[in-house]
């Protein structure tokens, strides 16, 4: 007699599945478009110059120890962090009203976020708050946001299958519509996982209706840097909210941009109305953050702490970051050139018009199938491939693949 | 009833703001944010740094360090350091189990190596963000799975910081007898009287070694007598091992209990820590397992620790592990990480040594046996919260309002002062 007799097999996460699928394919041409990590023109992990650089420094320093950090995490990594969503001359931290938490990642970050939303948003513990997604998104946040104990976790249009592109109409008409208070998490840019971002004019469109509707606003930063190759740029929606007046979290990830996604560097951003609010919210970040995980790793905040506030390696890691998006940019250019030239049926300009890691190429289940089966192409159920997958080695065979996918398959 | 009522609208009206700040506050989301209360821990730290004395000691410090009074990074850490730096490693996700070398050796440090457990591959260990992280996934996995009861049984006193956890992941908690004020020691028999009533199936935690706060551990035929007992009572054993190698000096010694309760049949869950046993506190290192029934129940019972580790940080951080699984792989450098273990471990045998010789150096006539019969990291002192608060005002020693003192924070150079103010207070 177990006491875990009961406990049922849980579903494998998919993505982590699709990864394993492929790993274990004997196809000498298998490609892996599944897993959002970013790849060289090789195949190959990258480890950022910049990181080995600051990591040699780090190793040398006899001054360092692994001591403790703080429960809110590295003082200079936080600040740092911040500065870079909000930009270094952010009128809201020179008011002293901009905090933040280091988090395991971006997950951490958001689940810190959920779990303060949950105790202390819209009374305490109001669970019934509806958090909104969008529809479709990082299929994690779901789960951060119900083990937070949110009960009502809806999605809101974005997504348009048909255009190809982002339901304005649609996004609009569910913030309309959303009950006051409601949670709402937005991408930053390069939207996990349609690669599609609301233009400047749509995010002022929905920022008015947020402001008028008292929603909340939750940005999910994963990919600064990585979308446009400018920090700035990608920081263009989160800064504008700000200047909107708006308190806000947002959940910020160095995994992609810094490359260090083991070392589980994220930065929950908090904007608030002024610094009294701000230190009574950090008060009880801390309590939470005890009852999780006590205080955050150190060496992955150092090391962005050491080149953030570095000149020439903030230099260096802005080269770095501007390399990578580039190359994705190329890989977009050559892959819808590709499929042109191939008279590949249907409208293939959503490659180049989608923006950072992923694209949702508009394949249905089916097609993804057979693209597995078939072809050792792995992508997600939803159509989502991975730019970084693609090297200019095996880009004509995934241009083939997807072309005799789409006209054999429907 | 008026009364009552009154009583209400006193409580609402409360301090009047100026208008202006008023509507400023209101339109805030977190108006109604409560400060939390200070960690009463940080507090004592955060004391200590105000304080300008130059004998001010802190025993409030949970971390361990040298005779020197600093921090101690451990030789074998910066040798697995260097040799991880030298294999340009890259820096892609780790399952949401953890690294793989690092569990596999996590466990078997804890089990031993011929462990039949680990042979039979009947339990499931993921890394965790050390012991709180470790204690975190625990209780959710048990507030989850474990729905027969939904009480933690705690030892009285436990660390601070397992009630929030448990309570924080919606488990109960109760208590049981632990501690002894009377004579600094165990309360054996009223442990065993506890025990014996706790209701069937209920959790009960157990510090694997080095009690903390007290430094009160049972002797191996006492362990032996609570194994049984709590087989009786059919509970379920979740230990905590946060200083194995730490408290004796011997890592074997101090997962004794651990191993034996196994041996007996109880397919206990055990969380465990890598930050004072190899020093890499901020890097966060940790195991969570859970010894099964059997191979195909551990396959179950991992596929959904992995459903609740993802919302809450997708996968763990890597640097640690790498340097605790190098350590523990590489048979030189796990030589060499027993002595230093050693080392630390007996420093800390050393200082309760000299304390209590300095003590009747100073003419103290209270038994302080029980200051070399504790083990581990703390020393409960057995001095009240006045005498505490006279040895911070008059002596600056730091230390928490329980008496609780941080052996680590005790070198030789501090330790005839701090002698003399526990004599000062105390006769």
């Amino acid at each position: 007699m177990s006491l875990f007799g009961e406990v049922p097999q849980a579903t494998p996460v998919a993505v982590f599945k699709l990864s394993n699928d492929f790993k274990e394919d004997a196809n000498p041409k298998k490609v892996n478009l599944g897993v959002g990590a970013y790849r060289t023109d090789e195949g190959q992990p990258w480890v950022l110059p910049v990181v080995k650089k600051v990591e040699k420094i780090i190793v040398a320093d006899n001054s360092l120890n692994h001591e403790y950090l703080a429960i809110l995490g590295l003082p200079e990594f936080r600040s740092s962090a911040s500065k870079i969503a909000l930009g270094e001359d952010s009128p809201a931290i020179q008011e002293n009203r901009v905090g933040a938490v280091q988090c395991l990642g971006g997950t951490g970050a958001l689940k810190m976020g959920a779990e303060f939303l949950r105790r202390w948003y819209n009374g305490n513990d109001n669970t019934k708050t509806p958090v909104y997604v969008s529809a479709p998104t990082w299929e994690n946040h779901n789960a951060v946001f119900a083990n937070a104990g949110f009960e009502d976790i809806r999605p809101y249009k974005y997504w348009d299958a048909e255009k190809r592109g982002l339901d304005l109409d649609g996004f609009l008409g569910d913030l309309e519509s959303a009950p006051k208070h409601s949670i709402f998490v937005l991408h930053a840019c390069a939207h996990n996982p349609t690669g599609t971002d609301p233009t400047h004019v749509e995010w002022m469109q929905v920022a008015e209706v947020m402001k008028r509707r008292k929603l909340f606003v939750f940005f999910d930063s994963a990919y600064q840097g990585f979308a446009s190759g400018c920090l700035d740029k990608d920081a263009w929606a989160v800064r504008y909210f700000v200047t909107q007046g708006f308190e806000m979290f947002c959940a910020q990830s160095f995994s992609k941009n810094f490359g260090l996604y083991n070392e589980r560097v994220g930065n929950l951003t908090i904007v608030a109305r002024d610094s009294d609010n701000l230190k009574r919210v950090l008060s009880q970040m801390e309590k939470i953050v005890r009852v999780t995980w006590s205080n955050p790793p150190s060496q992955g905040a150092r090391l962005v702490a050491i080149t953030l506030n570095t000149p020439e390696l903030f230099a260096e890691w802005k080269d770095n970051v501007k390399s990578m998006a580039d190359r994705v940019l190329l890989m977009r250019a050559s892959l819808q050139a590709k499929l042109q030239a191939l008279e590949t049926p249907g409208t293939w300009d959503h490659i180049t018009q989608q923006i950072g890691m992923f694209s949702f190429t508009g394949l249905n289940p089916k097609q993804v199938e057979y693209m597995i089966k078939e072809r050792s192409i792995y992508l997600m159920a939803s159509g989502r491939i991975n730019m970084c997958g693609l090297t200019t080695k095996n880009i004509d065979y995934v241009a083939e693949s997807i072309h005799e996918t789409v006209v054999n398959v429907q | 009833m008026a009364l009552l009522k009154s009583s209400k609208i006193i409580s609402t009206v409360g301090v009047h703001p100026p208008l202006g700040v008023l509507s400023i506050r209101a339109s805030s989301w977190w108006s109604e944010v409560q400060m939390g209360p200070p960690d009463p821990i940080l507090g004592v730290s955060e004391a200590y740094k105000r304080d300008t004395n130059p004998k001010k000691i802190n025993l409030g410090v949970g971390a361990y360090r040298d005779d020197q009074g600093k921090p101690y990074v451990l030789s074998c850490v910066r040798k697995a350091e260097a040799q991880i730096a030298a294999k340009k490693l890259d820096k892609e996700y780790l399952a949401i189990g953890g690294l793989g070398d690092f569990t596999k050796a996590c466990a078997k440090l804890a089990l031993g190596d011929d462990n039949e457990v680990i042979k039979s591959g009947r339990n499931i260990t993921v890394q965790t963000i050390s012991g709180t992280g470790s204690l975190r996934i625990g209780a959710n996995f048990l507030s989850r799975f474990h729905t027969e009861a939904r009480d933690v049984y705690l030892p009285k006193p436990s660390w601070g910081n397992h009630t929030p956890i448990f309570r924080d992941a919606g488990m109960q908690l109760k208590a049981y007898t632990y501690y002894d004020p009377k004579t600094c020691g165990f309360d054996f028999q009223g442990a065993l009287n506890d025990i014996s009533k706790i209701p069937e199936k209920s959790v009960i935690m157990l510090h694997a070694c080095a009690h903390n706060p007290t430094g009160v551990d049972p002797r191996p035929e006492q362990w032996k007598e609570i194994a049984d007992l709590v087989k009786k009572r059919n509970l379920l054993v979740f230990f905590d091992m946060a200083y194995q190698g730490f408290a004796s000096g011997d890592i074997d010694r101090d997962a004794w209990a651990v191993r034996y309760f196994i041996e007996q049949g109880h397919n206990i869950v055990l969380s465990q820590s890598f930050a004072k046993n190899m020093g890499l506190y901020g890097e966060r290192v940790g195991g969570f397992t859970v010894v099964c029934k059997d191979a195909e129940e551990a396959n179950r019972v991992e596929s959904q620790l992995k459903i609740l580790i993802r919302p809450i940080y997708s996968n763990p951080p890597m640097n640690g592990a790498r340097i605790a699984a190098t350590i523990l792989n590489t048979p030189d450098l796990y030589k060499e990480w027993l002595g230093e273990v050693h080392g630390m471990a007996n420093r800390i045998i050393t200082m309760r040594e000299l304390l209590v010789a300095n003590l009747k150096k100073e003419g103290s006539t209270r038994n302080w046996k029980h200051v070399i019969d504790q083990i581990g990291m703390f020393c409960f002192t057995g001095l009240k919260p006045e005498q505490v608060e006279r040895l911070t005002k008059e002596f600056s020693v730091y230390m928490t309002k329980d008496g609780r003192i941080s052996m680590a924070g005790v070198t030789s150079g501090n330790v005839g002062y701090l002698a003399q103010g526990i004599h000062a207070v105390t006769k």
